[in-house]
């Protein structure tokens, strides 16, 4: 294990972290719009939504990838790898996301929603100034708990020839036939990435519960 | 492309052996992991300070790190520490170490949920440790420990299709197979991902039941 194997691996997980923030931020908005649908109560939007979420937390991120891999093309959009691995874990995150903001919409105080309508905030302003920055707050420790969960699911990217850090060291262990020093590299650095992640998402959760006080 | 389902209904009699395969690895990874995590959950508690902190810094490094990451370490790491180990037992192996870090994690706050003064009440009636375990803590924990067992338990199972990365022969590997072989790529992930669902659908309502089942039982004798 030279420094220089050490290094093709760091600059891959540039690429595997890079890749799960886009999908993790992205994963968060579909998270809030599926969320608006299920708050607004009215079929249309809250059957599609549930079934959204009962589905892609019900099949394996593989398998989605593998669907969105071949799907997209089949449907004539035809896009460089790294998009479809975006989507999927994107679409993935999103589920997941949804399901915890759940628990934190419930425990919105019933009193602040009826003090914004008395305020004469309408429903969408209700949700983006009162629900929503309060159902965050709640939820925050879930959402770092979900960060980790795609910084290690990102790894099944690879599976769809993404050179992020598993490709990488998958590529790095047979060319160098030394897999053991080398996965344990690769499992070092996820280690690492997780750790600090959650380190920084205990401060600030700590700072978010100040700044309610 | 046309959906045709005729591909997958010639390739049924594969894809129920895939299927078997999934099913199984994924009961017994489970159940070996229960085992396993209740013992380190266990050892943890009672093992004293070097104990508990090194099966934790074990823990954290297998919560930490990507499944596939270690299915890459034992299957192609193996051989050079002599464990030649074939794509099944590999993936048993995997799974079971893996879920059992997890289910130690969730015995870890069972423990916890268990009143001190419980444990201590016992210790005055004479009960060894083991009894103490066995009729105070292990049935009082139960409805604290039974949600995220299941939950786990569901992420187990799709979490076990990334063993057919290295060929173990369960349903990803089986049905995707066939997918290339006959060109129906589309019709077999379809079959791929609604088997998966079905399942899990399946666990959660089974979960669920098991939950209600308990808390009356319990509440019943109180």
């Amino acid at each position: 294990m030279t420094l220089k194997l050490f290094t093709l691996l760091l600059e891959a997980a540039l690429k595997t972290l890079g890749i799960s923030l886009v999908s993790i931020a992205i994963g968060f908005v579909i998270a809030m719009l599926l969320s608006a649908a299920i708050q607004s109560g009215k079929s249309i939007y809250l059957l599609p939504a549930r079934l959204f979420i009962s589905f892609f937390r019900g099949v394996p991120l593989l398998v989605q990838l593998l669907l969105i891999y071949t799907l997209l093309p089949v449907i004539g959009i035809n896009v460089p790898g790294i998009v479809a691995a975006i989507v999927g874990l994107s679409l993935c995150t999103a589920a997941y996301q949804a399901e915890n903001l759940r628990g934190g919409f419930a425990s919105v105080p019933r009193g602040l929603v009826e003090a914004a309508d008395v305020a004469g905030f309408n429903g969408i302003q209700t949700f983006l100034r009162i629900r929503a920055p309060i159902a965050l707050r709640l939820t925050f420790p879930a959402l770092v708990n979900e960060a980790i969960m795609i910084l290690k699911a990102s790894s099944l990217v690879s599976v769809v020839g993404i050179i992020e850090i598993t490709k990488m060291a998958q590529d790095l262990a047979s060319s160098t036939y030394m897999p053991i020093p080398i996965f344990a590299s690769a499992a070092l650095i996820y280690f690492v990435i997780n750790s600090a992640i959650a380190l920084l998402g205990g401060y600030a959760e700590k700072s978010l519960k100040g700044a309610s006080a | 492309m046309m959906f045709d389902p005729q591909v997958i209904i010639q390739k049924l009699p594969e894809i129920g052996s895939g299927l078997f395969v999934t099913l199984w690895l994924w009961v017994a990874g489970v159940l070996g992991g229960v085992v396993a995590g209740f013992i380190v959950a266990t050892a943890r508690r009672f093992g004293g300070f070097v104990v508990n902190t090194l099966l934790g810094a074990v823990v954290e490094v297998l919560r930490g790190t990507p499944f596939l990451i270690q299915i890459f370490l034992l299957y192609y790491g193996g051989p050079f520490v002599g464990l030649m180990l074939d794509p099944i037992p590999c993936g048993l192996i995997g799974l079971t170490v893996y879920s059992a870090a997890y289910y130690s994690e969730v015995f870890r706050a069972g423990y916890a949920s268990v009143p001190h003064g419980h444990v201590e009440a016992a210790e005055c009636l004479g009960m060894t440790r083991l009894q103490t375990i066995a009729r105070i803590q292990i049935p009082e924990m139960a409805l604290i420990v039974l949600p995220p067992a299941i939950n786990l338990a569901i992420i187990l199972l799709k979490e076990s299709a990334v063993l057919s990365i290295i060929t173990v022969p369960e349903l990803t590997a089986t049905v995707s197979a066939i997918g290339s072989q006959q060109y129906a790529f589309l019709e077999a992930i379809f079959v791929l991902a609604v088997t998966y669902w079905i399942i899990v659908e399946l666990t959660d309502r089974l979960g669920r039941q098991a939950e209600k089942r308990l808390s009356r039982l319990r509440f019943s004798k109180a």
